[in-house]
């Protein structure tokens, strides 16, 4: 066990360190962009350099990079305030999702483009029918020569907004039972009959999207696995979701221990800064020793995924753990400021407005990317081999599944 | 980066594992505890045997000159099994406290002894209710030797020795006290956990040699505290991990409304927050043993979040495994009772969780 770089590791932090140091655009050079423009900036700059999506080959845009390279990188990117969250689902799920399914033609074409920030992709999974119980999918492709003609609606769709290209699981056999009806595709999502509509949700953010299909060709050549393999694929993407999404927080954005260090420090209770009070201690230490049980986690996965191994279900903790904790921490935040915690405005507001974003954020924290509910049933029957839910559906042709109370 | 334990360091764990289970079963503790045996002396033979009791001593003065990392292993396995014997008071405190704080004439009696297991050392700390370091500390040290008592202290019917703390004057030190000498009285008392001993000790005028520094009583007792934390930690790990596996293979073979109890999402989300914190523990735990191991300037803060992690995993986990069992769980006969009581014991010894709670926060701070 060693916790500290290795000497090779240390060479390289040092050589990321000094090129983010030389690298890292200047607010002036940002001048005048939206924010969607400033990410593309900085990617490019990365990808040019060759230190965009480390770990994937050089011949798909990246660098051949070690699981642990990659983790440095975060790690020295994290310190500069230029993390850009929209290619999060592009390089975290997309991007690994084409380089297990698609063909290496395809992967020329559309890998680089990915890592340069030039195009960007969404993740079409979720539906109004479709969350928890994502196989119960409905949008429909049905075959028509070289195309397939898809019809229907997904829901949530981070950033499909600003998106070139979408993965998109569909249902090709609605006769089977539904894990088996599922087929996987990549889309155009400039293609005629293609949609987008965001959903402005109540942090007054419209991260997530409706996105609506009528009559949408996609050629047959655009389809990763068999016809029917659909759930098998989706389950590479998710598998990466769970790598990318997870604990994380180190950054500056977001309501963590070291944010709430600086808030108890400064806020007054009963005469002394509240980090003084006894309760405000021992709500800091639990929180603390969460947050760090998970880095510390994730670090053991990381010595996992270097050795080899691919992320498990295991790493479903991270966000069953950070997600309410967050909620908890921008709650008691908000408590301490009293009446002044009301007030949200970048100016007026402690930290810019850090807890009052936390704390409308945080119910969409504890849903997107699988409920709290749904990431304790993944840790109670994949990590430890509990029983299924009783599932109603097991076995019967998707078509004779009860969908509503009325049907 | 590596965060993993060596090949090596998992064989041992693999070999302690398999001895524990041959030699301590849940009947084992269950005879403790019912007994007046205030442990179980062919057990902790055949531990003294496999060298355990040495493994973090340099070779030096008759120990293995392992590292602490393998003795986190041992403590994992140790917790697992809640075994009747006193190795965390000597191993964990007070060859520590020699270890750390002992003159060359003191390591060179001491720790040879202490690596062969021919005698057995315990910490004394407290005299009443409350945090110890915090009180008035009553036992002193003066031309006729010490005087005064000390209260519930783990093992202290069965040690050789003890390591007190006792004023002079106006400062606290520690002493190294011979229990078998004369001036000492051992006054065994009940205690929620009686699969390990507890004694008041009775000083009246009894030998005591300085430990240390004068006047840094309580500065060496947060430091091996500290160092002792981090073992704790991993008993906890080792404990809450049985309780889960007790909670789960009985939801398994439970049934009720005509299948298993854990199939039920009320048991599998119950177990599953069991299996979350004792992973965050696990994992604290993981970053304490490295910290230990290589003497880090982050001992403080790494041990506080491991210890306050493995309080709390610990006792939810026991506590949610009686729970689980329904009405059987909390009766005499079932085992449950073992794990419930020795996470108790172990979240109160060496400080609570409150006290805890606010080191880490002081380390945290100290950090920042």
């Amino acid at each position: 066990m060693d916790f500290n770089d290795t000497a090779a590791e240390a060479e390289f932090r040092a050589e990321v360190s000094t090129w983010l140091e030389a690298n890292v655009p200047a607010e002036k050079e940002f001048a005048g962009m939206t924010p969607l423009e400033r990410a593309k900036f900085w990617q490019k700059r990365k990808y040019d350099a060759g230190w965009a999506c480390l770990r994937w080959p050089k011949e798909f845009g990246g660098r051949d990079a070690s699981v642990v390279e990659q983790v440095i990188f975060n790690e020295e990117e994290a310190k500069h305030d230029v993390e850009p969250a929209v290619f999060a689902i592009g390089h975290g799920m997309c991007g690994p999702t084409m380089i297990a399914w698609a063909t290496d033609e395809q992967n020329r074409r559309y890998m680089p483009k990915i890592a340069s920030g030039e195009e960007v992709w969404c993740q079409l999974f979720s539906e109004p029918a479709g969350g928890s119980d994502l196989a119960a999918l409905r949008t429909s492709a049905v075959r028509d020569g070289d195309d397939w003609i898809v019809n229907g609606q997904k829901i949530w769709t981070s950033g499909a907004q600003h998106s070139d290209y979408g993965i998109l699981v569909v249902r090709t056999d609605p006769t089977v039972p539904k894990h088996q009806g599922l087929s996987y595709f990549f889309l155009d999502m400039k293609s005629p009959g293609v949609e987008v509509k965001p959903i402005k949700q109540i942090s007054g953010d419209a991260g997530f999207n409706e996105v609506y299909f009528t009559d949408v060709r996609i050629p047959d050549a655009q389809r990763l696995g068999a016809v029917g393999q659909g759930w098998q694929v989706a389950l590479t993407t998710l598998m990466n979701e769970r790598a990318s999404i997870g604990g994380g927080g180190s950054g500056r954005g977001i309501v963590n221990c070291t944010r709430l260090v600086e808030l108890f420090e400064k806020v007054n209770l009963d005469g002394s800064a509240a980090i003084e009070d006894g309760a405000v201690q021992a709500k800091l230490a639990d929180w603390y020793v969460k947050e760090a049980g998970l880095k510390f986690v994730g670090y053991r996965s990381m010595s996992a995924m270097s050795r080899g191994d691919v992320p498990g279900p295991e790493n479903s903790i991270g966000k069953l753990v950070a997600a309410p904790m967050r909620q908890e921490m921008s709650t008691f935040a908000l408590d301490l400021l009293e009446g002044a915690g009301a007030i949200w405005d970048k100016e007026l507001s402690e930290a810019a407005g850090l807890y009052q974003m936390g704390y409308m954020a945080a119910p969409g924290g504890r849903i997107a990317g699988g409920t709290d509910e749904i990431m304790a049933n993944i840790i109670a029957e994949r990590v430890l081999g509990l029983p299924q839910d009783v599932r109603l559906d097991k076995g019967i042709p998707f078509t004779e599944v009860p969908t509503s109370a009325s049907s | 980066m590596n965060f993993e334990f060596s090949d090596e360091q998992n064989m041992l764990r693999e070999q302690a594992g398999a001895f524990l289970r041959d030699n301590c079963s849940m009947s084992v503790v269950r005879n403790i505890l019912t007994s007046d045996e205030p442990f179980d002396r062919g057990l902790w033979q055949k531990i003294v045997e496999m060298g355990w009791t040495a493994t973090a001593i340099p070779e030096q003065y008759g120990g293995l000159g392992l590292s602490y990392l393998e003795l986190c292993v041992i403590a994992e396995e140790l917790g697992r099994v809640v075994a009747p014997v006193p190795f965390s008071s000597s191993v964990y405190l007070a060859t520590e406290a020699v270890l750390v704080y002992g003159s060359e004439e003191q390591k060179g009696k001491w720790l040879p002894m202490l690596a062969e297991g021919s005698v057995i050392g315990c910490f004394a700390t407290a005299e009443q209710a409350g945090h110890a370091a915090s009180n008035k500390t009553g036992c002193s040290v003066g031309a006729n030797g010490l005087s005064g008592t000390k209260i519930a202290v783990v093992d202290g019917d069965l040690a050789d020795f003890a390591i007190v703390t006792a004023s002079e004057g106006d400062s606290v030190s520690q002493y190294l006290v011979d229990l078998n000498g004369s001036g000492v009285e051992r006054q065994t008392v009940d205690t929620i956990d009686p699969s390990r001993s507890h004694a008041n000790l009775v000083f009246s005028g009894a030998d005591a040699t300085l430990l240390g520094n004068a006047g840094a009583g309580w500065d060496q007792v947060a430091v091996i505290h500290d160092r002792a934390a981090v073992l704790f930690a991993w008993e906890q790990v080792g404990g809450s991990k049985t309780a889960l596996d007790m909670a789960k293979d009985y939801a398994m073979e439970r049934y009720a409304f005509g299948r298993p109890i854990a199939g039920y999402q009320a048991i599998k989300h119950k177990l599953a927050n069991i299996y979350v914190k004792t992973t965050l523990a696990e994992s604290n735990s993981y970053y304490g043993a490295w910290a230990l191991s290589t003497n880090a300037p982050e001992l403080p803060l790494a041990a506080a979040t491991a210890r306050v992690a493995g309080i709390q995993a610990y006792h939810f986990a026991t506590a949610e495994n009686i729970q689980t069992h329904g009405g059987m769980g909390f009766t005499w006969e079932f085992d449950c009772q073992f794990l419930y009581r020795r996470a108790k014991l172990l979240a109160m010894t060496i400080g609570g969780e409150l006290t805890w709670q606010k080191k880490l926060v002081a380390a945290l701070r100290t950090a920042a």
